[in-house]
């Protein structure tokens, strides 16, 4: 029993480097944060002794004040860096700037860096604890945990339920890490989108692939309907945004067709009308805005959970 | 090893009951009473005192859980992390006089981490502690028990174990152990 007190690492690298106890027990920990931050008086004094550096080299709104609450509702001393408005911009390296931040007595990093393994690589170079706030089009590990801990509310589980992550799978480290955790928990997983946007060899991971929205529709319990990234797209994987919307987009008349439960979910930010209609985003099948309160739970127990390894 | 028995299924029975019989003594018809047990062994003796208390009194007294994992303060000073459990008091306590409720009193810190978990949930007017075993003098801080189970002298070696049926164990045992040097 003791053995599925700890986390398996001291790092929060990505899903893939975590295994299934780590899993259920970041998931049954969100469960008791989640009271916590239900209760008038939101606050425990848990990581009080505890400084952390919320190091964000990418634009994100709702991942670092997510995060950002996590922290305050724990008690955790925090800075925030944007690589905007910082030393970075005059030259200085990756590992310089961490180096630096860590001197001041800093204890975890969480990080988000544009660059696939920029978290592997600092874990390997500083003590720190290490925690993935999304690394290039790699992994987002928290993302697909809150996903998980949401599906698990809404559904009482996820072992035998299907879910279809609709959309650019190809640049969405939000896919990857949900493929690797919902495979991990026992789900079945199916992929949706125009072949451009579908990465090669993705069924090796164990997913099905699809082109056919409504069919796919039909087929989950689950759509987690991931955001069209512009900023990701040098080249056009499709003509326009309109025809997109018109052959991928998820609208309330395809819902109401189904004639059955559906759980809609989506990681934020919406492109509302592209990916995803108003009415779809507001139904009563929708789980978005829940998505981002149980964010503030997962956050809080990933924290908690690393920062309570004795190194 | 040796294991002593201090509290039987029989007697803890016994002791559950005059427990009960002097809570009532201090709790005028139990109007303003509410009973919370520490997780997770003092939940399973708190649904015990509450249901001898309905059936002393034939009413039901509100009855919550209290987690104190992230209130307590050797958070990164252990080997193994403590298990986390849910907090689930479903109704206000605010204003109310509070009876907490756990097996073992020992150090006291942890009924100071659970005084800290309880005043941020609302103010209580009035604060009491019920504890099934009291290890004398061996207090880390100035905190004692309203309601005693029993009084045991132990050593700082020595470990009280405490076996409930909630648990899956066959009777109730209160065990005093002592590793062998």
């Amino acid at each position: 029993m003791n053995s599925n007190q700890q986390l398996s690492s001291k790092h929060l690298l990505g899903i893939k480097d975590i295994t299934v106890d780590d899993i259920h027990l970041i998931l049954e920990t969100a469960k008791q944060f989640k009271e916590v931050i239900n209760r008038p008086q939101k606050k425990v004094p848990t990581l009080r002794d505890v400084t952390i550096a919320n190091i964000f080299f990418e634009n994100s709104t709702r991942t670092r004040i997510s995060f950002e609450l996590a922290q305050k509702r724990l008690s955790a001393d925090t800075i925030n860096f944007a690589a905007s408005n910082s030393s970075v911009k005059k030259g200085e390296t990756l590992l310089d700037t961490v180096n630096n931040i860590l001197a001041m007595k800093v204890d975890m990093i969480v990080i988000r860096h544009s660059s696939v393994g920029v978290p592997h690589f600092l874990s390997k170079k500083v003590s720190a604890n290490i925690i993935n706030a999304g690394d290039g089009t790699h992994e987002h590990p928290t993302q697909a945990l809150l996903d998980c801990f949401s599906i698990q509310q809404k559904l009482g589980q996820i072992e035998g339920k299907r879910i279809c992550i609709f959309g650019d799978i190809l640049h969405s480290r939000v896919a990857l890490s949900n493929i690797f955790a919902l495979k991990k928990l026992g789900a079945e997983v199916r992929v949706c989108g125009p072949s451009t946007l579908i990465p090669k060899h993705i069924e090796s991971l164990g997913v099905q692939i699809s082109h056919n929205v409504r069919e796919s529709l039909n087929w989950c319990d689950v759509a987690n309907v991931l955001r069209i990234q512009m900023e990701r797209q040098q080249i056009s994987y499709f003509p326009s945004l309109r025809e997109y919307a018109l052959y991928f987009g998820i609208n309330k008349e395809m819902l109401d067709s189904l004639n059955k439960e559906i759980v809609i979910m989506h990681p934020g930010p919406i492109n509302r009308g592209v990916e995803i209609t108003s009415d779809v985003a507001d139904s009563q099948h929708s789980i978005i805005l829940d998505q981002v309160e149980n964010g503030v739970a997962i956050r809080m127990a990933v924290l908690y959970l690393l920062a309570s390894r004795t190194n | 090893m040796q294991k002593r028995l201090i509290i039987s299924s029989t007697l803890l029975n016994l002791t559950i009951e005059r427990l009960c019989r002097q809570v009532i003594e201090n709790h005028d018809g139990f109007s303003d009473s509410i009973i919370i047990g520490l997780q997770p062994k003092g939940v399973f003796l708190a649904e015990r005192i509450s249901k001898k208390l309905q059936e002393l009194l034939g009413k039901s007294i509100p009855t919550g859980q209290l987690d104190i994992s992230f209130n307590r303060d050797d958070f990164r000073r252990r080997e193994i992390p403590v298990k986390s459990y849910i907090t689930n008091i479903p109704f206000q306590i605010e204003g109310k006089k509070v009876i907490l409720v756990d097996d073992v009193l020992y150090t006291g810190r942890s009924v100071r981490s659970a005084l800290e978990a309880l005043v941020s949930l609302g103010r209580p007017s009035k604060i009491e502690f019920l504890t099934l075993v009291d290890r004398k003098h061996s207090r880390h801080v100035p905190i004692e028990a309203d309601y005693i189970g029993q009084k045991v002298n132990t050593l700082p070696t020595q470990k009280v174990l405490v076996e409930l049926k909630e648990q899956g164990f066959e009777n109730d045992n209160i065990w005093l152990i002592t590793k062998d040097e």
